[in-house]
């Protein structure tokens, strides 16, 4: 039977696009999971996006169901009856749920995240949990206890992280849509990597009900797409205050796609000096400058800013971030979840023995990294003085956004490495998250969109921060830009 | 900072992880390494600084104390690796 998407090439097709086909009756769902269920069949075992995909016949049952609810002519959202993926950090009732970690193996979520809860409301079809960092402790997708993603783009090559999979997954043409986690980066600096679309919501504009916690006062869950319409209407679907998380935000729900395509002219772009300096790989610097000068010629204001607290930021992240690892992690016990270990005879050693045979090293480097820091007689001179420099990092940032509107600078300071190239040192890899981690710290908007590729065909990105809550106008200068770089092409 | 390795046992005693006698001193280096890197946060004055614990500054809210939640007992202890009689089992906790 002849349809319209025989044409169409699945792993370009975006989210909204299809919706519109879908709406009018050019394509089914079920043609559109059918295919996608093709793509995964196809890259998944050189790319291991996936941690578990569901059985072919419930999607593809789900999509049937959804094609007849819009046969009877039910209203639906714009998601309905889109392939969606979801970081394996998430709550999804009834699916595994490890977080990339062996201490969770055969763990089954007995509930939804509130960010699921919306999304089948909204009638999305989901299609499997994706790889990760064990607990979001990493940027390669490399410390999964389960496998190693590799990049749609070279599958020598890393997809960055921890949302790695997630950003695999949408690259790759395995999933339509993805939800991550952004702690320091996890959202944006892997969708840089694949060449896709990263938004880190502001901090308290998505529930975090359901999102397996590991820095609770840093992480955010946010979209991963093709473009920044689609993470605009994803994000428009998730966002919202939600009882069950007491640190989400109190405000009135905002419309992040109708007015999208309405970017002001008047905006100031920054662009912070202490992001340029060294470190930053010459194919990337030069995409960004083409980002920039683009915006220029479009005319934009733009403003050289200084953010002095940029470089100590990594030092003050990793206090903060392994702090309230070192807590919330205390749960993997053996008891109530998981797997136990048969050495020790007492409580304590068999705890002692689970958690040492069940996470990888870099979680328990973390973990005792934050135990150190919060131990009596160190609080004060570790954990006090890194929230301190955290405010001082905020500052940096109303400093700046008091002279421009919004931020232009990179996520990543070089395109995706090889496997194995960097995991081997901890400083080096912490040292990577540099240009990621300040706007997690201060709890800023921040979306990275694809400017490019290097000479080898790897994906370049670049990077815009808005000020709290500032979403609407942070989508418009992204699909703006987005649109001047596709002209540019 | 350097830690030593008793300092080590002892913070792995209290993260409640078993290390193996022999990987002790790679966790000294290890630690006092990422140790040594963030004593760079000592050169700021931070004297007249508010530490922030949350991005927004917002308080926690409240919610009344009333049960919201039906009760899931059996399914919340299907994931467990040891349950008895709705009771979690652990190794003997008193000689």
């Amino acid at each position: 039977m002849a349809s319209a998407i025989d044409g169409l090439d699945i792993k370009q097709a975006t989210g909204w696009r299809l919706q519109s086909f879908l709406q009018q009756g050019l394509i089914t769902s079920e043609e559109i999971v059918t295919r996608v269920l093709a793509e995964i069949a196809a890259r998944e075992p050189t790319v291991k996006a996936y941690l578990s995909v569901r059985e072919a016949s419930g999607v593809i049952a789900d999509a049937r169901a959804l094609d007849e609810r819009r046969r009877r002519g039910e209203p639906l959202g714009p998601l309905a009856g889109l392939p969606i993926a979801i970081k394996d950090n998430i709550a999804v009732k009834g699916e595994q749920l490890t977080c990339g970690s062996r201490i969770l193996d055969g763990y089954i979520a007995p509930y939804d995240a509130t960010v699921v809860e919306k999304l089948r409301e909204q009638g999305m079809i989901f299609l499997g949990k994706t790889n990760m960092d064990e607990f979001g402790m990493g940027s390669s997708t490399e410390n999964s206890g389960y496998q190693v993603t590799t990049n749609p783009h070279a599958p020598t090559h890393v997809p960055g992280g921890t949302s790695g999979g997630s950003a695999a997954a949408v690259a790759a043409g395995e999933a339509m849509l993805a939800l991550g986690s952004d702690t320091g980066g996890s959202i944006r600096q892997p969708a840089c990597l694949c060449g896709v679309v990263g938004l880190k919501p502001t901090y308290g504009l998505v529930s975090r009900y359901g999102l397996v916690a590991y820095a609770s006062s840093l992480e955010q869950i946010g979209p991963i797409s093709k473009d920044v319409k689609d993470a605009a209407i994803l994000l428009d679907v998730i966002a919202g205050c939600d009882p069950k998380d007491s640190t989400s935000a109190e405000r009135p729900k905002e419309d992040y796609v109708s007015e999208l395509e309405q970017c002001s002219e008047d905006l100031v772009i920054g662009l912070p000096k202490e992001y340029f300096g060294e470190g930053l790989d010459d194919e990337m610097r030069r995409a960004i400058e083409a980002a920039t000068a683009a915006l220029s010629q479009d005319g934009f204001k733009v403003v050289e800013v200084s953010m002095p607290n940029t470089e100590i930021a990594i030092a003050c992240y990793y206090i903060i971030a392994t702090a309230e690892a070192s807590s919330n992690l205390a749960r993997y016990d053996g008891v109530r979840y998981g797997a136990r270990s048969l050495t020790g005879k007492s409580c304590n050693d068999m705890m002692a023995h689970t958690r040492a045979e069940r996470f990888g090293e870099e979680v328990k480097r973390r973990i005792m990294l934050g135990t150190f820091v919060l131990s009596a007689g160190y609080y004060d001179a570790y954990y006090a003085k890194a929230q301190k420099i955290r405010r001082l990092v905020q500052n940096d940032f109303k400093n700046a956004f008091q002279v421009c509107d919004v931020l232009l600078h990179p996520i990543s300071p070089t395109p995706a490495w090889e496997i194995g190239k960097k995991s081997s040192d901890p400083i080096q890899m912490y040292l990577s998250d540099i240009y990621s981690i300040t706007a997690s710290l201060a709890g800023m908007p921040a979306i990275s969109i694809p400017c490019g590729k290097t000479q080898t065909a790897l994906p370049l990105g670049v990077q815009l921060c808005a000020n709290h809550f500032q979403e609407k106008k942070l989508l418009q200068l992204a699909y703006h830009l987005e649109q001047l770089l596709a002209v540019q092409k | 900072m350097s830690l030593s390795a008793a300092e080590v046992n002892k913070i792995a005693w209290l993260a409640r992880i078993a290390i193996d006698p022999d990987k002790v001193d790679a966790y000294a280096r290890d630690l006092s390494g990422i140790l040594e890197f963030v004593e760079q946060m000592g050169t700021v004055d931070t004297s007249a600084v508010q530490p922030m614990a949350h991005p927004l500054d917002q308080a926690q809210r409240l919610r009344p104390d009333e049960v919201t939640e039906p009760d899931q007992r059996e399914l919340l202890q299907s994931s467990s690796p040891s349950v008895e009689a709705g009771l979690f089992l652990v190794p003997k906790v008193i000689e």
